[in-house]
C-alpha cells in the first residue's frame, strides 16, 4: 500500500468526554491532574512565605495578613483538601505503578477511599487549626 | 509515489527520545519523597500560622526545621514542573504555544524554587 492511502483511511479515535459515562475512577483521574494544579499555585504562595519572611517583620506581616483574611483562609482550605486528595490518589498510583489494584472492583474501591481520605483529613486538620489557634 | 524508503527509515526518528523512563521514575521518586516532607509540612504551617515572625524566625533556625523546609521546597518544585509538563503536553497542540508554556513552567519553577529556598537559607542563616 502507498503512504498517502495509508494516511487517508479512517484512523480509529478515542471516545472523547461528551460521549462518556460520568464514572468514579474518571472524576479522580481529572481530580488528580486539577488538585495538582492547584497545588502548584499553593507551592508558589509557600515561595512568597519564605521570601517574605527573609524581607523582615513588616512583610511577613503583610504576607499573614493577606493569608488570614477570610479569602486567603479560603484559599488555604482549598488547598488542604487538593494536598490530602493529591497525596492519596498519588499513593493509589504509586500502588498501580507497582502493579497491584488495577481491576475495576479495587479501583472503584480505592477510588472512594481517597475521596473519604481527603475529606476526613482536611476537617481533621481544620479542627486541630482552630484548637490550637493557628485558624 | 510509491516509497523507495524501508520500513526502517520511516520509523526512524518517531521513538523514545530515551530519556522519558529517567524523568517518569524521578517524578514517582520524587512523589514518595513529598509523601512525608509534605506531611511535616502541613504540621509546620499550624505551628507557624498560630506564630508571629520572632517564631518563625527562632523555627527556621533549627537546622532541622531549616533542612526539611529546603527539601520540601526543592522537590515540590521538581515534582510539579513535571507534573504540569505533562498536562501541557497532553492538552497543548500548537507547537509554538506548547513549547513557550514548558519554558515558561521551568522557569517558573526554577525561578520560585531558588527565591524560596535562598529566602529560608538566609534567615536560618541569621541574615533576617
Amino acid at each position: 500500500m502507498s503512504e498517502a492511502a495509508r494516511s487517508s483511511r479512517e484512523r480509529p479515535l478515542s471516545p472523547h468526554l461528551q460521549v462518556w459515562r460520568w464514572h468514579l475512577t474518571m472524576f479522580t483521574s481529572i481530580a488528580h491532574r486539577a488538585t495538582g494544579i492547584a497545588l502548584y499555585v499553593g507551592a508558589l504562595i509557600a515561595a512568597a512565605w519564605a521570601v517574605s519572611l527573609a524581607g523582615g517583620p513588616e512583610a511577613y506581616n503583610a504576607f499573614k495578613a493577606v493569608m488570614g483574611s477570610p479569602l486567603g483562609k479560603l484559599v488555604m482550605f482549598g488547598l488542604t483538601v487538593s494536598f490530602f486528595y493529591h497525596l492519596a490518589n498519588g499513593v493509589r498510583h504509586l500502588v498501580w505503578d507497582a502493579g497491584q489494584g488495577f481491576d475495576i472492583k479495587s479501583a472503584n474501591a480505592s477510588s472512594v477511599l481517597v475521596i473519604a481520605f481527603a475529606i476526613a483529613a482536611s476537617i481533621a486538620i481544620w479542627v486541630i487549626a482552630g484548637m490550637t489557634g493557628a485558624f | 509515489m510509491s516509497s523507495y524508503r524501508t520500513p526502517l527509515a520511516r520509523a526512524r526518528g518517531l521513538g523514545s527520545a530515551k530519556h522519558g523512563v529517567g524523568t517518569w521514575i524521578s517524578e514517582r521518586v520524587g512523589g514518595m519523597a513529598l509523601v512525608p516532607l509534605t506531611l511535616w509540612g502541613v504540621f509546620a504551617v499550624l505551628r507557624l500560622a498560630a506564630g508571629d515572625y520572632g517564631f518563625a524566625v527562632a523555627w527556621i533556625g533549627e537546622p532541622v526545621n531549616a533542612v526539611l523546609m529546603v527539601l520540601l521546597i526543592a522537590i515540590s518544585f521538581w515534582h510539579m514542573q513535571l507534573g504540569l509538563r505533562v498536562v501541557i503536553e497532553d492538552y497543548i497542540e500548537k507547537a509554538l504555544s506548547k513549547t513557550a508554556l514548558l519554558v515558561l513552567n521551568l522557569f517558573v519553577c526554577g525561578l520560585a524554587g531558588a527565591l524560596a529556598v535562598f529566602s529560608i537559607l538566609k534567615v536560618a542563616f541569621g541574615g533576617a
